[in-house]
């Protein structure tokens, strides 16, 4: 049984020993393609939790740090072999440094307390902020901050902050979506949607095509206007009992068993989502339901790929598109094919393979705040493999990667259109 | 003791300070390579960019008589890159430069650091090939293939890889910078040096430059995958391919624990329901290809194969080489330390090695996961266990030395190709004999009479 308790002494030693030190998920590692340094890369991080296990090696900040330059993509889950669960090993190395306090600063504490024990984990606290924020916005403040020359006084990284907010939507996916939607035609199914939490905020548009597409699809469609965060924010960070108790309110909010299946549009947050039964598995309470949850969740172009989607008759005006994946889709839950068939499935869309298209973008959670050098490598890398396929549009099935590549066109001034296959669908079928 | 203040100092001196690492952290992940079961700490790391960055290096090193372990991608199988305690590790991956595709000569230069899979890469974007490709070569550099003169999966008809090495560059123990060999067919002038560093195991000279020999890519290519209910008729197959005169290039083997391991990693569609599997490859002249395709998989079903797949495109016979690329790591889904064997027969004995090792594992109540170059008569019989269990890793120690003897017996070699590292290092001397002994060990004397290089491995 594994263990959910943080620390990788605990850790089931199997999971800690499961490397046999081969290198082949090397080259697949973008930390370690960049740099050529072994502890930038899975077999040597690995290497590390393990000495920590052992008791060879204390909790250090050097350990700390080495654990989010970790990007967390999970493209060495795909490549390994000797299926290695670097997921888990990763959520408790972070979890390890984070209760070992070796990365405490003033500045750190003050970003942490804000924003994953505070903004995100109250989705009312969270909205209150995207309404600020957008009222900032739509007053035209932020122009006006932008061009009284304000800004200068920032620090460099803050203003680069600021010109990367994303723009927060008019509407949020309550004010867009009702609670249940029925179905388009004879009911096949009752699922429960999931909003997410920057989905909500920034892509709310995504969450009304979702429901829309699904509604298309047979589905009648449960949409509380009161959603949570999923708390991979809080795993991914080392966050393990913030995680817990969100992963038990979801449980509750969408009891599992009355659904068919419980659908998310974020990459990044299914990759979690689908692992609530390991979160919870000591909870005597909650364990079981745990399991059925996990079975239930789906991402939204698996759930279709599954039901059969109905092709839309009209499509695209005509058009080339190219597929980035989600790092949390494609290596997190090996999905691949699905978002493809479903982009081929829309006429007149041309789909060209993006080179590299498992590889990260380098938004990676928050990962393009905490470490924008590598993370504008990265986006730089992947910016190049997009010019070359001649695409207009660019296709990806997370808000991070969304917003990552938005920020990385207008950086670059190159006229992409970055948008959620599911939007493309949904356009597809109004057309039609 | 931690390596010397002076040495780290010269060392970031020399290479500039982002190139040396010296932290806990750090190192650690350098305290093993691809064997299992060992461990050391290093004192430092340092990345030379030039050849010249490496003789100062082993000048300094040769004076102060600090031991140095050369390390490419640290895959080896024997443990030649596994660090001496607190020694310097040089590691070649940022020597990573292609520096010449001659296509009037069919010749490629490389770095030493460059990844196997570039070079073939480069070659096949030139219309050329380059064949030596083991199961690491995604990430093996080029310099540790010649270090180990590394097979792979076309041995067979096209060597290994000191049959592709027309020169190198070496810096020798005391910094002197040595190249040998040419871009010309034949050059006999002197004794052959290239092929003394080619599988020396860092124990001669660093490797800093290769120079490579290319192939016009063969016009046409099957890939195909054959499926038997019993492993002796698997090894018949081979043996009738061979005798009808028939070279594929690739003729490679799994056993059932193996097949299910890949199959649960890659998803290629292996059939799960065999006790063997042969994964085939001719190529070369399109006309050529198809008449020995068909009659090799003529010769399968003649053998009783339950199953023969032709893969229908490059896409579906370049998964089927990855996936049998994986078998090693993917044998470690079942077990937490794997460790391989390397024993090698010539061909013709090769029936009666397997049905040997499959006794062994049995006597010693070992699990075995087998695969490997039949059409070589090399295979990896892989015990799976335990390195915390003490007494079944002796009973594994135990197996080993009769698989050994066996393979000695039956005229063959200790190792085939993973080299010898610390892990043959013992019974080197039974299999080689006191001439051999004493010639190599004068040999590395001259070369390196202060034993920096390497010290402890292969021999004392
Ligand atoms: C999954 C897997 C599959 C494998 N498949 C095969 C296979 O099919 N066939 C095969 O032959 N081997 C195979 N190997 C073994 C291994 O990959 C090869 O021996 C490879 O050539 C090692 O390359 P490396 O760059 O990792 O060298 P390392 O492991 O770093 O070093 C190997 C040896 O070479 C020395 N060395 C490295 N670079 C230099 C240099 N520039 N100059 C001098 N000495 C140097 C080192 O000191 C050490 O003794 C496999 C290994 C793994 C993990
Ligand atoms: S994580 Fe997997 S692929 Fe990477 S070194 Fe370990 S066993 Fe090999
Ligand atoms: S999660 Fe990504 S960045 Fe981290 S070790 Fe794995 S491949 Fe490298």
């Amino acid at each position: 049984m594994r263990s959910s308790s943080s620390h990788l002494k605990d850790l089931d030693y199997s999971v800690v020993q499961q490397c046999m030190h081969c290198g082949l998920c090397l080259p697949s590692c973008p930390t370690y393609v960049a740099t050529k340094v072994e502890r930038h890369s899975p077999r040597g991080r690995i290497a590390l939790m393990r000495a920590i296990a052992d008791e060879r090696l204390e909790v250090s900040r050097t350990f700390g740090e080495e654990m989010y330059f970790c990007l967390g993509c999970l493209a060495c889950m795909t490549a390994c072999p000797a299926g290695v669960n670097y997921a888990e090993l990763f959520e408790h190395a972070r979890a390890e440094a984070e209760a070992s306090g070796v990365l405490r600063s003033p500045r750190r504490n003050l970003i942490r307390a804000v924003a994953i024990h505070w903004l995100f984990s109250n989705m009312n606290r969270l909205q209150t902020v995207g309404r600020l924020l957008r009222l900032y916005q739509q007053l035209g403040l932020q122009d006006l901050v932008r061009r009284s020359g304000v800004l200068k006084l920032l620090p460099k990284r803050l203003r680069e902050l600021e010109a990367s907010t994303p723009e927060i939507q008019r509407y949020f996916s309550s004010e867009l979506i009702p609670t249940i939607t029925a179905p388009a035609g004879q009911k096949r199914y009752r699922v429960a949607m999931l909003t997410g939490c920057a989905q909500d905020l920034i892509f709310s548009d995504v969450n009304r095509d979702t429901v829309e597409v699904l509604a298309r699809n047979g589905c009648e469609v449960v949409t509380p206007a009161e959603q949570l965060c999923c708390g991979s924010l809080h795993a991914h960070n080392g966050e393990w009992n913030s995680a817990q108790e969100l992963a038990r309110k979801q449980i509750d909010r969408f009891p599992p068993e009355q659904f068919d299946a419980i659908i998310t549009n974020a990459g990044g947050c299914g990759s979690h989502l689908k692992h609530y039964h390991k979160l919870l598995a000591d909870d005597a309470v909650y364990a079981e339901r745990a399991k059925i949850w996990d079975q239930k969740v789906k991402d939204i172009h698996e759930w279709l790929d599954q039901i059969g989607l109905e092709p839309p008759g009209k499509g695209a005006p005509g058009g080339v598109v190219t597929y980035h994946e989600s790092c949390h889709l494609a290596h997190g839950q090996k999905i691949t094919a699905e978002p493809r068939r479903l982009l081929r499935a829309i006429p007149n869309l041309q789909l060209v393979e993006l080179p590299e298209s498992n590889w990260c973008c380098g938004s990676a959670g928050i990962y393009n705040l905490l470490q924008p050098e590598m993370a504008n490598d990265l986006l730089q890398r992947k910016l190049r493999h997009i010019r070359s396929t001649g695409a207009t549009v660019v296709a990806t099935g997370n808000p991070g990667c969304l917003l990552q590549l938005i920020n990385g066109a207008k950086q670059e001034g190159l006229p992409l259109r970055i948008v959620h296959p599911i939007t493309l669908l949904a356009e597809a079928y109004r057309r039609s | 003791m931690p390596t010397a203040e002076n040495t780290l100092l010269e060392l970031a001196r020399i290479t500039g300070g982002e190139n040396l690492l010296t932290s806990q952290e750090d190192l650690i992940p350098y305290s093993f390579d691809g064997t299992a079961a060992l461990q050391q700490m290093p004192g430092c790391v340092v990345f030379p960019k030039t050849t010249e960055h490496v003789a100062a290096i082993l000048r300094w090193s040769n004076q102060t008589k600090t031991p140095v372990v050369t390390r490419g991608s640290g895959t080896g199988l024997s443990g030649g890159s596994l660090p001496i305690k607190d020694c310097i590790v040089l590691c070649l991956v940022k020597m990573d430069q292609i520096l010449e595709l001659d296509r009037a000569n069919l010749t490629l230069l490389s770095e030493a650091g460059v990844v196997t899979q570039s070079i073939s890469d480069a070659a096949g974007a030139a219309g050329l090939f380059y064949p030596p490709d083991p199961g690491s070569m995604k990430i093996s550099t080029i310099g540790g293939n010649v270090a180990e003169n590394s097979g792979g999966l076309r041995g067979l008809k096209y060597g290994i890889t000191r049959n592709y090495v027309m020169g190198l560059e070496a810096v020798l123990p005391d910094g002197e910078i040595l190249w040998t060999g040419n871009k010309c067919v034949k050059d006999v002038a002197g004794y052959s040096l290239k092929d003394l560093f080619i599988g020396s195991e860092g124990t001669l000279g660093v490797i800093t430059k290769v120079l490579l020999r290319l192939l016009p890519k063969p016009a046409a290519k099957t890939t195909m995958v054959a499926t038997f209910s019993q492993m002796e008729r698997a090894a018949q197959t081979v043996s009738d391919i061979i005798a009808a005169r028939i070279i594929p290039c690739t003729l490679e083997f799994l056993d059932r624990t193996t097949i299910h391991c890949v199959e649960d990693f890659a998803k290629v569609g292996l059939p799960l329901d065999c006790e063997a599997l042969l994964l085939m490859e001719t190529d070369g002249h399109p006309a050529a290809v198809a008449d020995e395709a068909a009659r090799m998989e003529q010769i399968a079903r003649a053998n009783g194969a339950v199953e023969v797949r032709v893969a229908k495109d490059e896409a579906e016979a370049a998964a089927l080489a990855t996936a049998r690329r994986s078998a090693f790591s993917a044998l470690a889904r079942v077990a937490p330390t794997t460790i391989l064997e390397d024993a090698t027969v010539p061909r013709s004995e090769l029936a009666g090695m397997i049905r040997f090792v499959a006794a062994v594992a049995t006597k010693y109540r070992l699990r075995i996961g087998t695969f490997g170059h039949m059409g070589d008569g090399n295979l990896h019989p892989t015990f799976l266990t335990d390195e915390r269990n003490k007494e079944e890793m002796h009973r594994v120690e135990e197996a080993f030395k009769e698989i050994f003897d066996e393979a000695i017996r039956l005229g063959g070699t200790i190792t085939g190709e993973h080299g010898v590292g610390v892990a043959k290092k013992s019974i080197l001397p039974k299999f080689a004999g006191n001439a051999q002994m004493r010639v190599m060990r004068e040999l590395r004397r001259a070369l390196d009479p202060n034993g920096v290089l390497n010290p402890g491995k292969m021999f004392d």
